[in-house]
């Protein structure tokens, strides 16, 4: 078995934990470990994202973080962190500029100027991008740069982490499998970065690449630590879903629709937003909660398209603005059997970001000491909306100041040589390991626990379908030490498959209690039973575990 | 209303170093427009849980993990659409180690332990 000393672990190398592994540098830090289930840089959200970073540049007209603030915290509600929201977006514009330092190729006005875009929720055109649709790419690429220029930064991809390591109230490692070298492995650090991303891979319909099931939440709670707003999961409205259309995301609609004005219609090839409360100009006016809410009831009502959406139409628009606006893009997908001219494609709304997450403070501390969050799988800045553009520059931000701040800590700090906890968490990973006949193999378990998450804890909720979503899941978790794994050498899949589910039916168990909680209508929390938001609710809520590995939500006092 | 077919995928089974070559035939069923990797995911959750298949974002071709070899070409698993009573030969990307089945390491060298 290998172990591995470290001052700092990153764990997930995405925009926030590329961003804190060079944060820890700055901050000090001689030894950095940067981990990843899958391959650094790329295996996330981030280099997925490919629209627009929200940032008070003041490039197009003028502009203050403070407005960007105030956007923000009525995106959200009433339950945004100010502090946490205030982070962000004072400090997005010197992280956007840092990159465009280091060649990120923001998108350019004809005057040189980075250009800014306007975007649902943004009182003022904001949104900078890297053409075409490329914004995560060269994210990801740019920061895949810097970190290989710092020798402090060692990478380890092809690496789960299965379990934080505890010692006496303090955070100082994780244990986890290194399916590359097909053995576990220990790792202590005197400070530890969570940086795991979001959940939306939980859900029967997603945007989510194959390692977003979760697992960062389970890590935090199996440890000790607390999580909150589990229950604001965000739906993007208008996710693709028919024809299937390959090397293009699920979510590309939403520019199309925001420049050439698509129009949605339902499966008898009429308007509905209008009898939904919608005024829509021309443009994008509708907020995604409202189009998600008509969409959901026009499928209910029998009137949706074939595969349970609803069309979006851009026939009306004209071949010449739909190439001019999308040239590369329009080509592939008419490559892909897609011709925007001629006929529609469906729609429908599926989970995309997780507002919810590990609570910190401003240094981006958890409630365990030694263990920081950032990115996705912080939660707070957002409430119980995020705006679009937002998420990156969470990332990018609270990677830079966890990274830093982790290192602070860690200072003075010593590793500990056998850690609380370590040999236990080993035996455990070369039991699963060794293989076990079983019924099911995980995946067969993953796939219905995402349909359990998709029919009752998706875009609407109520208390019967809640409880029986937490029931379910409380007997899925029940069957998962009994799940099959073959012993395969080598990379092996099922075993890999058995650690997503062991992390996401905790992540999905806090998220079902949560909703069960929270009896009102907040953001992206729509309850069927309680429509309307009660003020007496605008409060946050907890979510942590018990001894007995059991899961609670409770609201903040 | 979209047309289906069927698909048949020869795929290099083992890891490194063990005997001889195999390979296993998978008959895959596809609605339009569905890529290699749906066709390797289906037969994940319908035939062989142990197939091991490198991948990550599934869609957006942003990623670059699926890339393997398909009749002895480099190409992408997710953007390499089936076609009706073709079949496929797929296997690891050539030069890396095979840890197992499709799934190669991509990376140069691992970097060594701080
Ligand atoms: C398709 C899509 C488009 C988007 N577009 C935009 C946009 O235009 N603008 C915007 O602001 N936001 C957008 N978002 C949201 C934004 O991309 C994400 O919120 C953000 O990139 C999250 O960054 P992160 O670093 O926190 O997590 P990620 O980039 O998701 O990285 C998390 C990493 O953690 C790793 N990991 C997970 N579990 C473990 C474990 N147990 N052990 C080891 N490693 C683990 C994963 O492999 C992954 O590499 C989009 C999201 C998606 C899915
Ligand atoms: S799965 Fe990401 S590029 Fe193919």
């Amino acid at each position: 078995m290998r172990h591995f000393d470290a001052d700092i672990l990153i764990i997930g190398a995405g925009g926030a934990g590329m961003y804190a592994a060079l944060g820890a540098v700055k901050g000090g830090a001689e030894r950095v470990l940067l981990v990843d289930k899958s391959m650094i840089g790329r295996g996330g959200a981030t280099v997925m994202a490919q629209m627009t970073v929200a940032a008070a540049l003041a490039e197009e007209c003028p502009d203050s973080w403070e407005s960007h603030l105030e956007d923000t915290i009525a995106a959200g509600r009433g339950l945004c962190e100010e502090e946490l929201s205030a982070l962000l977006c004072r400090e997005a514009p010197q992280r956007i500029r840092e990159l465009d330092g280091w060649r990120i190729g923001w998108a350019r006005r004809a005057d040189g100027r980075i250009a800014q875009v306007s975007a649902p929720g943004h009182s003022r055109p904001r949104c900078c991008y890297v053409d075409f649709l490329a914004t995560g790419t060269a994210l990801a690429q740019t920061l895949r740069r810097r970190i290989v220029r710092e020798s402090a930064i060692t990478k380890i991809d092809t690496f789960t982490v299965t379990d934080l390591l505890v010692d006496e109230g303090e955070c100082v490692g994780a244990a986890g499998f290194d399916f590359a070298a097909c053995e576990p492995a220990t790792i202590a650090a005197k400070a530890v970065v969570l940086a795991t991303g979001g959940l939306s891979r939980i859900f029967r319909r997603n945007s989510a690449s194959a390692n977003l099931g979760g697992e960062g939440y389970a890590l935090a709670l199996q440890a000790g630590a607390l999580l909150r707003d589990m229950e604001f999961v965000q739906f993007f409205p208008i996710g693709h879903l028919a024809p299937r259309l390959v090397g293009v995301d699920p979510i590309l609609w939403d520019p199309f629709r925001y420049k050439l004005g698509g129009k949605l219609l339902n499966g008898k090839g009429e308007e509905f937003l209008d009898c939904y409360g919608s005024d829509e100009e021309p443009g994008y006016t509708t907020p995604r909660d409202l189009l998600t809410y008509a969409i959901t009831k026009e499928v209910a009502a029998g009137r949706g398209s074939p595969k349970g959406g609803v069309y979006l139409s851009f026939a009306h628009v004209g071949k010449e603005r739909i190439d001019k606006a999308f040239g590369p893009v329009v080509e592939r997908l008419r490559t892909g059997g897609v011709d925007l001219e001629k006929g529609p494609v469906e729609v429908a709304p599926i989970a995309h970001y997780h507002m919810g997450g590990v609570r910190v403070g401003a240094r981006l501390e958890s409630s365990l000491p030694g263990l920081f969050a950032a990115g996705e799988a912080a939660g707070g800045a957002n409430g119980a909306n995020r705006l679009s553009g937002n998420a990156i520059p969470e990332a990018l931000v609270f990677g830079e100041n966890a990274g830093r701040f982790a290192a602070e800590y860690a200072r003075g700090r010593q590793n500990l040589s056998s850690p609380q906890g370590a040999r236990e968490a080993v035996d455990r990973l070369r039991q699963a390991a060794a293989g076990r006949k079983g019924e099911k193999p995980a995946l067969a378990l993953l796939e219905e626990l995402r349909d359990v998450m998709w029919n009752a804890v998706g875009p609407f909720r109520n208390e019967s379908a809640l409880e029986d979503a937490t029931q379910r899941i409380g007997a899925l978790r029940r069957a998962l030490p009994l799940a099959a794994i073959a012993p395969v050498k080598g990379f092996n899949p099922m075993l890999a498959d058995w650690f997503e589910l062991k992390g996401s039916l905790v992540a999905a168990e806090a998220v079902a209690r949560a909703a069960t909680l929270r009896r009102e209508s907040r953001g992206a929390h729509q309850r069927e039973d309680f429509p309307a938001s009660d003020p007496a609710l605008e409060k946050t809520l907890l979510v942590e575990m018990d001894r007995d590995g059991r899961v609670r939500a409770r609201f903040c006092r | 209303m979209t047309a289906k077919g069927c698909a048949r995928l020869r795929v290099r089974r083992g890891s490194e170093g063990e005997e001889a070559a195999r390979y296993d035939e998978f008959a895959v069923p596809f609605e339009e427009g569905e890529s290699i990797l749906d066709a390797l995911l289906w037969i994940r959750s319908h035939r062989d849980p142990t197939l091991a298949v490198p991948y990550s974002c599934i869609n957006a071709n942003a990623c670059k993990a699926c890339a393997i070899a398909i009749d002895g070409r480099v190409q992408y698993a997710c953007t390499t659409r089936l076609l009706d009573g073709r079949v496929f030969t797929l296997e690891p990307l050539p030069g890396k180690t095979q840890l197992r089945d499709l799934f190669a390491l991509t990376r140069p060298s691992r970097q060594k332990a701080p």
